[in-house]
């Protein structure tokens, strides 16, 4: 693997007895789109404001291109931000926001001026240049915000939340914008966001968050099809969990029916559970492993359908999804019995 | 919809509202123009009375008196009430104690205040004169600049320092830069509100000036002649003062409320 860009070591941050960050190693590459995903209090925002230099470390170290930046105060980093708020200043036009932290570099007027025609072309906000923050919509405020910590190349961009406060067209829309723009300029990102469906479609790799520590660190494919905890598997998507006790090899349900996995995270004794994607399965009995139950439930979703089953496997209906095309075949209805399978390498047993 | 004659009613009691307060500040504008200077017969309008102030010493003395003292206790309590202000709101803790001495100044009775102040520079020894009515101004005004101005720091987006910090600007240059641009109308409108209360204050004024006339301010000349009965003249002075102050108010609450454009 390439030398780590930035590499943040067993970094700690405590607010008087709570341990908002605890412990957390973490190399991010260069030019990499790196997503901090996790719940409200996770610690995400923290480790970020830490990178940014707005909070103090109380222990470890964060290493940019292998030279410690820890301590350097925020005006001092290679390193830009973009303020959840957007924390556009009220009294500047959007030419003027955007000069700002070029003007702080002391860079000639004419550059300055160059640069920031060229950003406003980038984000499309030409036309806006002499606008007030105010007189602008929230979708055009956050390209402002955007390019603002942009324009000043920074080896890293950190992001905190920069999609919330956008409806969700606009959302979708942004997404792809901030990877194309990524691509483009070519500078490390760091967006830290609760969205797990904004952090599988952005980000290169992601990072799951839970009381200041990392869960899980891999690839989006990697974090949905192969989570290796409980909390993971839930928090990314949806997923089905069926108790089971391991007997030699195999594992047994509840309802003493045998499960085969070929993916397991072995380091547990006793009880785990069976963790299955609604989309793996199928109606039927061909895959590996099969359950059957009732129909409790259907949700038509338009694009597909979700099928509410409940079983003798788990005390939560299993759901399972299914195309509109299913629906034309099998013709599910609530209260009838149905028998769905999977294959055993869709199924992931992870400790409870 | 109201009805009709409840509308009527209600124009009625707003006319009769207005009319008792505005109708005795008409009065003494009118009579200072007055050519005859009696309040019982209106004989012609003159500015003469408005001439005769130009000539008398003692008044042009006492003016020079309160400009002075406004335009300095504006000054000290507009920067001590503004940074007080930021102070404050950055340090949220223990914020309701720190609002009652705050405001204690704006709610203790003038004379109250007047006779602390009184006690205490004599306790200190200090020789009275402009500069401890200078002082004492300050203490009150500093409490209604400061309210101006935290008024303002509630809708302030703090994150706009962190991002003026995150952009390469020192503390400095993002005070100068970012929050008094920002802050500035609120600041503006609580120096005006400051001057205005400073020109017509007078309780405070008149314990803390020291013996002799060199440190009359405009309120205490005033009612030094307002014992020998209420000239013209006085009528005069008395519009000046009020134009002044309402000038200021005005200005004071137009910064206020339209704000920045940008806000």
């Amino acid at each position: 693997m390439t030398q780590p860009f930035l590499s943040i070591q067993n970094v700690q941050k405590n607010f008087g007895t709570v341990k908002a960050v605890s412990g957390v190693n973490l190399d991010i590459y260069e030019n990499e789109f790196f997503a901090l995903l996790g719940a409200s209090g996770s610690g995400k925002t923290t480790l970020l404001r830490m990178l940014a230099g707005f909070e103090q470390l109380n222990g470890g170290d964060v290493q940019l291109e292998g030279t410690s930046i820890a301590h350097l105060p925020p005006n001092q980093r290679p390193v830009n931000l973009m303020f959840q708020s957007y924390a556009l200043f009220p009294h500047m036009t959007v030419a003027q926001n955007i000069a700002y932290g070029l003007e702080m570099d002391k860079l000639p007027k004419v550059q300055i001026k160059d640069s920031v025609d060229e950003i406003l072309q980038v984000i499309q906000l030409g036309h806006l240049a002499k606008r007030k923050p105010d007189q602008l919509s929230g979708g055009q405020r956050q390209r402002v915000a955007l390019a603002r910590a942009l324009v000043k190349r920074p080896k890293v961009l950190l992001l905190d939340e920069p999609l919330s406060a956008l409806d969700k067209k606009l959302r979708s829309e942004m997404q792809l914008e901030l990877k194309r723009l990524q691509a483009e300029f070519g500078i490390t990102f760091i967006i830290v966001t609760h969205d797990q469906e904004e952090a599988l479609v952005m980000a290169d790799r992601i990072a799951i968050m839970k009381d200041g520590g990392l869960l899980q660190v891999g690839t989006p494919h990697e974090i949905y099809e192969a989570p290796k905890t409980r909390f993971a598997a839930d928090f990314i998507g949806v997923m089905n969990f069926l108790p089971v006790n391991k007997d030699g090899d195999d594992f047994v349900m509840t309802n003493g029916g045998s499960i085969k996995a070929t993916s397991t995270n072995a380091s547990f004794l006793g009880t785990a559970v069976a963790a299955i994607r609604p989309e793996r399965l199928a109606i039927g009995d061909a895959g590996d492993n099969t359950v059957s139950g009732v129909i409790s439930a259907i949700a038509y979703h338009g694009l597909d359908l979700l099928l509410h089953i409940k079983t003798d496997a788990t005390d939560t209906p299993i759901i399972a999804r299914m195309t509109a095309d299913v629906m034309e075949v099998h013709k599910p209805i609530e209260g009838q019995q149905i028998t769905v399978s999977w294959s055993a390498k869709n199924t992931h047993i992870l400790p409870t | 919809m109201v009805e009709r004659k409840t509308f009527r009613l209600m124009l009625l009691i707003l006319g009769v509202v207005f009319a008792f307060l505005y109708i005795p500040i008409s009065v003494l504008v009118g009579l200072s123009f007055n050519e005859g200077g009696l309040p019982t017969a209106w004989t012609g309008f003159s500015f003469k009375w408005y001439g005769a102030l130009l000539e008398n010493d003692n008044i042009l003395r006492a003016a020079g008196n309160t400009l002075v003292v406004a335009i300095f206790s504006t000054v000290f309590s507009t920067l001590l009430g503004t940074l007080l202000a930021i102070g404050v709101e950055i340090r949220q803790r223990n914020g309701k104690w720190l609002e009652t001495v705050i405001f204690a100044p704006m709610i203790i009775p003038d004379i109250v205040l007047a006779i602390s102040l009184l006690s205490f520079f004599s306790l200190l020894g200090v020789k009275m004169g402009l500069h401890t009515i200078i002082v004492s101004h300050v203490v009150f005004n500093l409490a209604f600049v400061c309210a101006v101005v935290r008024a303002r720091l509630k809708s302030f987006d703090w994150s706009i320092i962190d991002a003026s910090s995150d952009l390469g600007a020192s503390t400095f240059i993002t005070l100068y830069r970012v929050v008094i641009p920002v802050l500035i109308p609120a600041i503006l409108a609580g120096g005006l509100l400051a001057f205005t209360l400073s020109v017509d204050e007078f309780i405070i004024a008149f314990f803390t000036s020291g013996a002799g006339r060199a440190s009359i301010t405009l309120p205490m000349q005033i009612f030094a002649m307002i014992r020998f009965g209420v000239t013209p003249e006085i009528n005069a002075l008395a519009t000046i003062v009020m134009s002044v102050s309402v000038i200021a108010l005005a200005l004071s609450q137009r910064l206020n409320k339209g704000g920045l454009p940008g806000q």
